[in-house]
């Protein structure tokens, strides 16, 4: 036995004792915990993975559900795609719990907060060793739970509060589609086990294949971010930065993705809901893209900037070519969380400050920063030799072996994101300092996992993922490589950098006149295309204004509460009644006793004659 | 021999119970409404008595002692009830008992 349960045991172990005895132990005390058990957890991974044969390995605990013929046991299980997942998690997690020591230093709540960091790596795991579904969907809920606590951490703050909520909301929506998933699975299947499932999957009839795949893709939009459901994203900035970076970064927003990859067999089979999974992917990766063109705050750019590589991933999933997918996910943990890392090393720098138009030439204040971003930047704009570019090829390439269309689109917007991260990087590094605090660099703690980062945003792109995962995902085709479309992509990322150089170093002013020249698409962009306030006035003011006036003040107090203190007025209406019998009057009495001897008598006589 | 028609006793027994009845609704006087209903334990025992010269059974006699028997308790503890309310009130008016009256 491999004792796999260690892994997510250890970080739950450290939730435990910093959230029960935490507020009685020292600073150092707090991080050995938290940053102890996860890498332990780190390590116990490793050494798992290391010992990983041609089979999985698996691990049953228990009979959690026995109901007739259906059980759901507690098993864990490692197989090449768990191998990745389990690495990227437990290792950049380490990572931020060793920035957070930084980050959070100054911060009240300490212990709180490495409690839940601990309790997310807890459910992550659980949801990336899980061997059936619904063990899955328990380590999906819990990082949904946990990302509503980190995210409303400072809960003084109504607007944390308000974010902390519409991500849970709109999880929920997701996790809706999931359940139904589920259920259709189990009717169908007769069981959750992947491997009771997956070899089944190729005997059922395509619609049902369809319907399920199609309701895990709502599942996985809520969870990943894509339209419609990403709207919960760009509002879970509210949380501290370490937050932003493992959860809506690293790991927990790319569930959706691992979930769609594991679920790969009922998709092959069901071409319209992997279409759809394309589809979706490549409009959200273009919508988010633009929208990230305008923001002023830094991590409202990354924010959309995750949403639209998630929609990357969901492209190269959706395209067939599931290793991309995954290679994707890998990469772009390693860029995503540092760029988000690294804005918290500049907030922290500025003691706060997140709007870049009230920062600037910091390149020289804060260099270790500035250059570890510096990596992350050309990462995620997909040059070689740097990570993002193999990953970001091997989708492309997947999508024109789909359709060529979707190449040009998904280049396009890979042109979009290198002009907006290096937009992002000008109005932060380059130019005059235009605010008003004292930049200084940060501590050790904080630039160390910036630096290791960094290595793997330039070496991460050599670890073969596609190569590894090439016996898991056996019915897939790759793509063959062609010179020409890989130069185009390239191209399209220098060009965009090129074009924020322009518009943000060279000539500062044009940005402004294009902004104005542009004028109600950049009014459009700016506000995010209003989808937040067309969902409130479609969605969520009518859910409030019935609840309100239909259930509240109809059903709840006119006829639960109309029956209920009904009864009780009806009480007092007949013991009014017979109230009147009681009149303290002798002769009304004699008067009674009469009139019923007699009735008595007549109804005897009347039984007598009737017998 | 021509006895008395037992119609007769029978008419007898209800004309007296309907006046004790009467009595018992419409007098003022306590110690009247007693006497009432004396009289309708009386006139009961009439009929029985008359039913029981009727049929040649004994059963009506032996039920009239348990009837006679009856009466005497009740007016007993009737009549310590009446002395006990006039030792309080100093009247007999049935109407003016009316304490429990709210």
């Amino acid at each position: 036995m491999q004792q796999l349960w260690l892994i997510p045991a250890l970080p739950f172990a450290g939730f435990l004792i910093n959230g029960i005895f935490g507020r009685r132990f020292s600073k150092a005390a707090v991080n050995a915990i938290a940053i102890g058990s996860v890498l332990l957890s780190f390590v116990w991974a490793l050494e798992a993975v290391l010992s990983l044969g041609d089979a999985p390995i698996f691990e049953h605990y228990f009979d959690w559900i026995v109901a007739g013929g259906f059980r759901v046991g507690c098993d864990f299980t490692v197989d090449r795609l768990t191998a990745v997942m389990l690495l990227v998690v437990t290792g950049v997690g380490s990572l931020i719990h060793i920035y957070s020591i930084g980050y959070m230093a100054h911060e009240g709540g300490y212990y709180r907060f490495f409690a839940y960091l601990n309790l997310f790596m807890f459910f992550m795991l659980t949801l990336v060793l899980a061997a059936n579904y619904l063990l899955l969907f328990v380590g999906w809920e819990g990082v949904g739970l946990c990302s509503y606590l980190l995210i409303g951490f400072w809960f003084h703050k109504k607007s944390a509060t308000n974010a902390g909520n519409k991500a849970f909301i709109v999880n929920r929506i997701g996790d809706f589609g999931f359940s139904l998933a589920m259920l259709m699975i189990v009717v169908q299947f007769g069981s959750l086990d992947f491997a009771t499932v997956f070899p089944a999957a190729a005997g059922k009839p395509e619609s049902v294949l369809t319907s399920i795949a199609m309701l895990l893709l709502v599942g996985a939009c809520g969870k990943s971010a894509q339209f419609p459901l990403y709207v919960w994203l760009p509002d879970a900035m509210e949380g501290p930065t370490p937050v932003s970076a493992l959860i809506h970064a690293a790991t927990m927003v790319t569930a959706g993705v691992y979930m769609v990859a594991r679920s790969f067999p009922i998709y092959l089979h069901a071409p319209t809901a992997l279409t759809w999974v394309a589809y979706i992917g490549l409009f959200t990766a273009v919508f988010a893209a633009t929208i990230g063109l305008a923001q002023n705050d830094i991590k409202k750019v990354f924010a959309y900037s995750t949403v639209s590589q998630l929609g990357y991933m969901f492209l190269g999933v959706g395209s067939g070519a599931f290793s991309s997918g995954i290679y994707h996910l890998m990469t772009h943990a390693f860029f995503k969380a540092l760029l988000f890392l690294g804005a918290g090393s500049v907030i922290h720098a500025l003691s706060g400050e997140q709007d870049m138009r009230l920062m600037g030439g910091l390149r020289k204040k804060i260099p270790v920063t500035f250059w570890t971003l510096m990596f992350a930047a050309i990462a995620i704009s997909g040059i070689p030799p740097f990570a993002g570019f193999f990953s970001k090829d091997a989708i492309l390439l997947a999508a024109y072996h789909r359709a060529p269309w979707m190449y040009w689109i998904g280049t396009i917007t890979a042109g979009m994101t290198a002009f907006y991260v290096f937009r992002a990087m000008f109005l932060t590094f380059f130019g005059e300092y235009r605010g008003h605090e004292h930049p200084h660099e940060s501590p050790p703690a904080m630039t160390v996992p910036l630096a290791a980062l960094a290595l793997l945003s330039l070496v991460g792109g050599f670890i073969r993922i596609p190569a590894w995962l090439e016996s898991f995902f056996p019915a897939a085709a790759e793509a063959p490589e062609e010179f020409s479309l890989v130069a185009i992509s390239v191209a399209a990322g220098v060009i965009g950098i090129f074009a924020a150089y322009v518009m943000y170093v060279a000539k500062p002013a044009l940005a402004d006149s294009v902004a104005s020249r542009a004028g109600a698409f950049y009014r459009l962009v700016y506000n995010k295309y209003f989808v937040d306030e067309i969902y409130d006035a479609v969605v969520v003011k009518p859910v409030v204004d019935i609840s309100r006036v239909v259930l509240w003040r109809g059903v709840d107090a006119g006829l639960i509460d109309g029956a209920v203190n009904g009864i009780g007025t009806q009480s007092q209406g007949i013991g009014g009644l017979l109230k009147l019998l009681q009149s303290g009057n002798i002769r009304s009495y004699a008067t009674w006793v009469v009139f019923g001897s007699v009735i008595l008598v007549v109804a005897l006589s009347l039984i007598g004659a009737t017998r | 021999m021509s006895g008395v028609p037992l119609a007769w006793y029978l008419i007898l027994s209800a004309v007296l119970f309907s006046l004790g009845i009467a009595g018992f609704l419409f007098r003022k006087s306590v110690i009247t409404i007693f006497m009432s209903i004396e009289l309708m334990l009386n006139a009961v025992n009439l009929s029985f008595v008359a039913f029981s010269y009727q049929l040649k059974q004994v059963n009506g006699h032996i039920f009239t002692f348990f009837v006679m028997v009856v009466a005497a308790a009740e007016a007993a503890v009737g009549l310590a009830i009446i002395l006990t309310v006039f030792k309080n009130r100093s009247t007999l008016n049935v109407d003016e008992m009316n304490s429990m009256k709210d």
